[in-house]
C-alpha cells in the first residue's frame, strides 16, 4: 500500500515536469512562410555518441534544417564545487581536476595558481616550465581525442585509432611522471608533486620527434578529403562580434579571425620565454576550427621542446614548509619537519582571506577559477568558469538555419566536455 | 589589471555617471573590484562598456557570504580584450530580497551564467528571458551551493521495486 502511493507520489511529480512551454516557445519563435510546413521537436541525447557526453539537446526542425535548439544540461552535475568546499586547498585539487575530464592539468592549474594568488606563493622557475611541459602536453592530449572523435562522427574510423595511438605515448609520459595516466595529481599548490624521473626526457623527446610527423599523416588523411570538405568547408560559421557577444573564447573564437590567446595575451606561468605562433582561422566555418586545433598541436610540440631544452635547475616546489610537503627524507632527522608534515595533513595550511580569479588558456578557452578565502583551510567558496559551458550557448547561433546533419558535425567542432560543463 | 589609481578613476567616474552606484572600491593581489549598488548593475556594466572599453563579460559567480549580511553575492568579470584588462563588479543582495535585474538582454553570455547562479544560490535575474535551473533537476528544492546548505543526506531516487533487504542478507 506505501509503496503504491509512495510511486504515484513520484509519477504525480514527474507528471508536472513537462517540457511542453519550452518547445511552444523554441516553435513560436519562427515565422514559417506558407503554413504548410510541419515543425518536428527532435530530443537528442542525453545518450547518443554524437552528443560526446551526456548532453540532451532539443531540437526544432523544418525538414531537415533545424530551426532551433535548446541544449539542456546537468545529467553528470556532480556537485564538485561543493565538495571542494569540504576539503582542504590541498584536497581540493583531485576533485578539481575531475571536473573537465580531458584537461585535468589546466583544472588542477586554475586552482593551484589561484590559491598562490591569495597566499602570494612564488611557483620556483622549474615547476613552471615543468607545468608548462605537461600543459602542452595535456592539451596535444585533448587535442587528439577531439580529432579522432570528431572524425569519427564525420565517418573517418581509422583516425580514432591512429589518434588514440599518440594518445597512449602522451598517457604513458604522464604515468612516467606522475603515476597515474588520468587525473594525475601532479601540480600541486607552490609547483608540482616530484620532479620528472629519469628517462622521461628522452622518452619525451622521442615523443616530439615522432609527433610533427604524425600529425601531417591526419593532415594527408584529412585536409583535403573531399567528404571531409563537404561536411565542414562553409557549414555553421559563425563572426567574431557575435562570439565575443555570445562569449566564446579559445580555438572557436580564433577560427573566427581573433588571435585571443591568454598564453600570449596575459603570460602565466613562464609562457613569455617561449616563441610559438597563433594558429587563427579566417571565416569561422567548421573547417576553420578543424584547422586551427590541427595547427595548435604543432605549435605546443615547439612550445614542449624549448620548455624542455630550457629546463632551470632548482626546487620543483616552493621551499615554503607552510605549505608545500618537507621531503620524505627529512622526517626520519628533522623534528621541524615532521611538525610541518603532521600539520598540513591534517589541517592543510590557512589562506588570507580574500578573492580572487586566475584565468588560463585551456584547450577549450579561458578556463577561469575562481576562490573565495575566509582564512580558514578550506576554501569558502571555487567557481570554475569552464569553456565547454559558456561556449554552448553558441551552438543555437551557430546551427540556425543549417542542415541537421551540420549540428553534428558543429557539435563535434565546438569540443564540448560535459564533465566540464556540468561540474 | 588597472592599477590603483585607475580603479579609483573609473570608481569616480561611475559615481558621476550613476551617482549612488559604486559603493567600495577593493584592490587586493593586484586584481580591481568594484562593489556596487546592486539596482544600479545592468547600467554600471552598459557604462563600463560604453566608456571604459570593458566589452567582454567573461564570467559571472555567485556566492554566499554566510553568516555575512547581506549574503548574497555576484560577481562579473569584465574584460577588455585591447588593452588586457581585467575588472570585478561585485554586489551584495539580501537573503529576503535577491532580486537583481538580469544583464542577458546587453550580454548574451550571461545567460547559462545567470541560471547557474540562480540555480545554485537562489539570486533572480528579472528580465532574464529563461530562469530555470540549469544543472540541478526542474523539480529541485533548495539552492545547494549555499553555504547553509548540507553536504550528503540526498534521497535516494527510483527505490520503489527495491526489495526491503539486500539480496545478500539471504
Amino acid at each position: 500500500m506505501d509503496e503504491v502511493s509512495a510511486r504515484s507520489e513520484y509519477r504525480k511529480l514527474e507528471e508536472s515536469i513537462t517540457l511542453s512551454p519550452l518547445e511552444e516557445q523554441v516553435a513560436s519563435q519562427r515565422d514559417f512562410s506558407g503554413g504548410t510546413t510541419e515543425v518536428l521537436t527532435l530530443n537528442i541525447g542525453p545518450h547518443h555518441p554524437a552528443t560526446h557526453g551526456v548532453l540532451r539537446l532539443l531540437v526544432t526542425l523544418e525538414g531537415e534544417v533545424v530551426r532551433d535548439l535548446r541544449p539542456i544540461i546537468g545529467y553528470v552535475h556532480t556537485g564538485i564545487e561543493k565538495t571542494a568546499e569540504d576539503k582542504a586547498y590541498w584536497k581540493a585539487i583531485p576533485v578539481i581536476e575531475r571536473m573537465d575530464y580531458l584537461s585535468y592539468y589546466f583544472n588542477a592549474l586554475a586552482f593551484c595558481g589561484a590559491v598562490e594568488t591569495l597566499l602570494e606563493c612564488e611557483v620556483p622557475k622549474r615547476a613552471q616550465y615543468l607545468r608548462v611541459i605537461h600543459l602542452e602536453l595535456n592539451r596535444i592530449m585533448s587535442h587528439l581525442v577531439w580529432l579522432g572523435t570528431s572524425a569519427l562522427d564525420l565517418g573517418a574510423m581509422s583516425m580514432f585509432w591512429y589518434c588514440f595511438r599518440e594518445r597512449e605515448m602522451i598517457l604513458d609520459l604522464f604515468e612516467q611522471s606522475s603515476g597515474q595516466r588520468m587525473h594525475t595529481r601532479y601540480f600541486q599548490v607552490g609547483g608540482v608533486i616530484e620532479d620528472i624521473p629519469l628517462g622521461f626526457e628522452a622518452k619525451l623527446r622521442e615523443f616530439m620527434a615522432i609527433m610533427p610527423g604524425r600529425v601531417d599523416q591526419y593532415n594527408d588523411l584529412l585536409k583535403r578529403n573531399e567528404i571531409l570538405l563537404q561536411r565542414l568547408r562553409g557549414t555553421c560559421p559563425l563572426d567574431e562580434q557575435s562570439l565575443l557577444a555570445l562569449g566564446v573564447t579559445g580555438p572557436l573564437l580564433r577560427a573566427s579571425g581573433n588571435p585571443w590567446d591568454l598564453r600570449k595575451a596575459a603570460p602565466y606561468s613562464s609562457y613569455e620565454d617561449f616563441s610559438f605562433k597563433i594558429p587563427v582561422g579566417t571565416v569561422g566555418d567548421n573547417y576553420d576550427r578543424y584547422a586551427v586545433r590541427v595547427a595548435e598541436i604543432y605549435e605546443s610540440v615547439k612550445i614542449i621542446e624549448q620548455a624542455l631544452d630550457g629546463l632551470p635547475e632548482g626546487p620543483f616546489i616552493t621551499e615554503d614548509r607552510k605549505i608545500a610537503l618537507p621531503p620524505r627524507h627529512e622526517l626520519a632527522t628533522s623534528m621541524e619537519a615532521l611538525i610541518h608534515h603532521f600539520k598540513l595533513v591534517t589541517e592543510g595550511f590557512r589562506v588570507p582571506p580574500g578573492e580572487v580569479y586566475y584565468p588560463i588558456e585551456s584547450p577549450r578557452g579561458e578556463l577561469g577559477c575562481f576562490v573565495r578565502s575566509d582564512g580558514s583551510a578550506k576554501p569558502a567558496r571555487v567557481h570554475m568558469r569552464d569553456p565547454s559551458f559558456v561556449n554552448l550557448q553558441a551552438t543555437a547561433a551557430m546551427t540556425r538555419g543549417s542542415y541537421i546533419a551540420d549540428l553534428i558535425a558543429t557539435l563535434a567542432m565546438l569540443d564540448p566536455i560535459l564533465g566540464g560543463i556540468d561540474r | 589589471m588597472p592599477d590603483q589609481v585607475g580603479l579609483e578613476l573609473i570608481a569616480t567616474a561611475l559615481g558621476e555617471e550613476i551617482p549612488g552606484s559604486v559603493l567600495e572600491t577593493a584592490f587586493f593581489r593586484a586584481q580591481a573590484g568594484l562593489l556596487i549598488a546592486p539596482e544600479t548593475v545592468r547600467q554600471v556594466l552598459a557604462a563600463l562598456r560604453q566608456s571604459h572599453g570593458y566589452r567582454s563579460l567573461m564570467s559571472v559567480h555567485g556566492v554566499d557570504y554566510y553568516p555575512h549580511e547581506p549574503r548574497l553575492g555576484v560577481h562579473y568579470e569584465l574584460l577588455d580584450m585591447e588593452r588586457v584588462d581585467r575588472l570585478t563588479v561585485k554586489l551584495r543582495v539580501p537573503l529576503d530580497q535577491p532580486n537583481i535585474e538580469s544583464v542577458t538582454p546587453d550580454w548574451p553570455t550571461a545567460n547559462h551564467q545567470e541560471r547557474e547562479v540562480f540555480d545554485m544560490f537562489g539570486v533572480h535575474f528579472d528580465g532574464h528571458p529563461d530562469l530555470r535551473r540549469i544543472l540541478m533537476p526542474e523539480d529541485y528544492e533548495g539552492h545547494p551551493q549555499r553555504r547553509d546548505f548540507p553536504l550528503g543526506g540526498e534521497p535516494v531516487l527510483f527505490t520503489h521495486n527495491e526489495v526491503g533487504s539486500p539480496g545478500w542478507t539471504r
